[in-house]
């Protein structure tokens, strides 16, 4: 099959390899029809994220069609199912409290020493996201095999097109989570940093959950430009001072709730994050955390941090005083999502949510390597980029 | 996992190296060392005592190295324990152990261990204690080119958690030139042995299936180890 394959930084190619095949009872072989590059994507890309490997299959966005099922599958062959881009058990402590990409059960056993080293635990399997996760071929290629495709995939209705379906795979849910963590109320005011695929889902979902005002923060005006769209008030912090803004916009209070989805490789005017920038080119395995910095100097006393921002390691000069002396509330983690699947398809169905606004390029899989290249270096324009096979 | 070299018959410059400081240490914190050495903690803290903080996290009881590792499965007790108590199961997730089997019926079995060079080595275990539902004991048999001792034990976790379930083995580092292929095997790092086969084991119980990452049958981990084992047996 072709699939697009890591070769290094900045260096990704289409090549062909070999087909998957069934290998445990509960899996699928789906034939992708649909799949995205993630902003999470261009980390693996940049060379920042640890344990990629010459040759492994990336991508984590991925819908298509079942065309094969092990005996323990519930799975039937001709089905259209969404993918989520963790791998969950379905029958582990963590995925039976619906943590399901904290599944102690989805990564190789010897696969899990990396990350227990690392972070005290073991993580979850996920697709195409380097091996401390797995090293499990990802979605941008023409078949996958899906372990536990009796847990993950969402069957999706044939009158609903691939483009309104496929971020449930991931970024819908991730925004959805973002919002949720941050706990919105009434009345509430929420800054989202990162104006890119899971931030303006995350605006949208504040919205939807009722929060009065949202601000978006960024620096591409067309991001910006989307962000307002949706009904969020901008700031471009190539023009405003942020925390001044932010004050000035809440009257002085500061914002209820505020929302990081930028993570580990933050752009930035800060000393500390100039800093950063060098260490993180050095691979001494610092995330360049500037703007949670600044989102935890400006969420108000006894605010809600969410963060669905990407981080792998370690930050520099963290704020933690901020955190304590203010009494604020963070929240985070990869995105549960088989947790919100079912119902973000249902707000898809009745025209709450609106995904396809976001999508900028659709390109074959054959051009995925031009894909990720413009996605990485014309942001503004190229705000998502979904590939299709066939 | 930092100690191997410690205790294999083959210490490197850097193994020996560091039992010299362990000597120099033991000698020079007297008691303090003695203790710890034997794995004895006072009764300050309720950690098990295999999780003594040794040098080198090198943890040892008299002569015999220890290593120990819970885990807790989403099943009851009693299916657990039956599993595991069919001794032929435990291949099935254990990497380096090619069979067990059982030899009459009073609980003696020989395990057929991998070993490198593609040849295998086989240590028989009688049991030694065994409580139906909670606990097995094990020990090899006098004679038998692996000194070593084990214990699995089943608890019931908090609330609907399932079992708890933990294994210590106690091994002595062989000598010899047979144990020079033995530290190979042992060598292996039992800690980490000991830590990927339970995950294994949680996985098969909990989800009928163990975890792979490969695209195809012939890619898995344990199809290239067994493959590689055939072409080290022909060679």
């Amino acid at each position: 099959m072709r699939a697009l394959t890591f070769h290094g930084t900045h260096d990704v190619r289409v090549d062909t390899v070999d087909d998957p095949e069934i290998i445990n009872p509960r899996d699928a072989i789906i034939r992708v029809t649909s799949t995205a590059i993630c902003g999470s994507d261009l980390h693996l890309y940049d060379g920042v994220i640890p344990g990629v490997m010459p040759g492994d299959v990336l991508g984590h966005e991925f819908m298509g069609e079942v065309v094969e099922v092990g005996p323990g599958s519930t799975l039937q062959k001709g089905q259209r199912v969404v993918v989520p881009f963790t791998i969950s058990c379905g029958s582990c402590f963590h995925c039976s409290v619906q943590q399901y990409s904290a599944c102690d059960n989805s990564n190789p056993a010897e696969k899990q020493d990396a990350s227990e080293m690392m972070y005290g635990h073991p993580m979850a399997g996920l697709f195409g996201y380097s091996h401390m996760t797995g090293g499990y071929s990802g979605g941008q290629a023409e078949y996958v095999r899906v372990p536990f495709s009796d847990v993950g995939p969402l069957v999706v209705p044939d009158h609903l097109d691939d483009d309104q379906v496929l971020f449930l795979s991931d970024i819908l849910p991730t925004g959805w989570m973002a919002a949720e963590n941050a706990q919105i109320q009434p009345d509430d005011t929420i800054a989202v940093w990162g104006c890119g695929p899971v931030g303006l889902f995350a605006i949208q979902s504040a919205l939807v959950m009722g929060a009065a005002r949202v601000i978006a923060i960024d620096h591409y005006p067309h991001r910006l430009e989307l962000a307002r769209s949706l009904g969020a008030e901008v700031i471009n912090f190539r023009q405003s001072d942020v925390r001044e803004a932010l004050m000035e916009m809440s009257g002085g209070i500061g914002v209820d709730a505020v929302i990081d989805a930028v993570g580990m490789e933050s752009h930035g005017f800060a000393a500390d994050n100039m800093i950063d920038v060098v260490k993180q080119k050095l691979g001494m395995g610092f995330d360049r955390a500037s703007a949670l910095k600044q989102a935890l100097l400006a969420v108000r006393k006894g605010g809600r941090v969410s963060v669905p921002g990407v981080y792998g390691g370690f930050s520099d000069k963290f704020p933690l005083g901020a955190v304590m002396e203010k009494g604020l509330e963070l929240r985070t983690g990869q995105t549960h999502v088989p947790r919100y699947m079912k119902d973000l398809l249902g707000k898809i169905e009745d025209g709450t949510l609106d995904t396809t606004f976001l999508i900028s390029h659709r390109l074959p899989l054959e051009q995925a390597a031009d894909g990720y290249r413009n996605f990485k270096e014309q942001q503004d324009s190229w705000t998502k980029v979904v590939l299709k096979t066939g | 996992m930092k100690s191997q070299n410690l205790r294999s018959g083959s210490a490197s410059a850097a193994g020996l190296a560091g039992l010299i400081v362990l000597g120099t240490i033991a000698a020079g914190t007297g008691l303090y060392a003695a203790s710890r050495k034997r794995g004895h903690k006072d009764a300050s803290d309720d950690a098990p005592g295999f999780t003594a903080r040794g040098l080198f996290g090198q943890r040892s009881f008299g002569k015999y190295d220890v290593v120990g590792r819970s885990v807790t499965i989403g099943r009851p007790r009693e299916e657990l324990f039956a599993f595991w108590r069919d001794f032929a199961n435990l291949a099935t997730f254990m990497e380096n152990v090619e069979k067990v089997q059982p030899v009459g019926s009073d609980g003696h079995c020989v395990w057929t261990l991998r070993a490198p060079m593609g040849e295998t080595v086989d240590v028989e275990t009688r049991i030694v204690s065994e409580e139906p539902g909670h606990l097995i004991a094990w020990r090899s048999v006098e004679g038998s080119d692996i000194d070593t001792e084990g214990r699995v034990t089943f608890e019931d976790a908090p609330g609907n958690r399932g079992t708890r379930v933990s294994v210590r083995i106690a091994y002595r580092p062989p000598a010899g030139e047979l144990g020079r292929v033995l530290a190979k095997i042992m060598g292996r790092e039992p800690e980490v042995q000991a830590r990927h086969d339970l995950r294994r084991f949680r996985m098969l119980m909990e989800t009928g299936e163990i975890a792979t990452s490969a695209r195809r049958k012939d890619q898995t981990r344990a199809a290239r180890q067994a493959e590689k084992h055939r072409e080290e047996e022909t060679a």
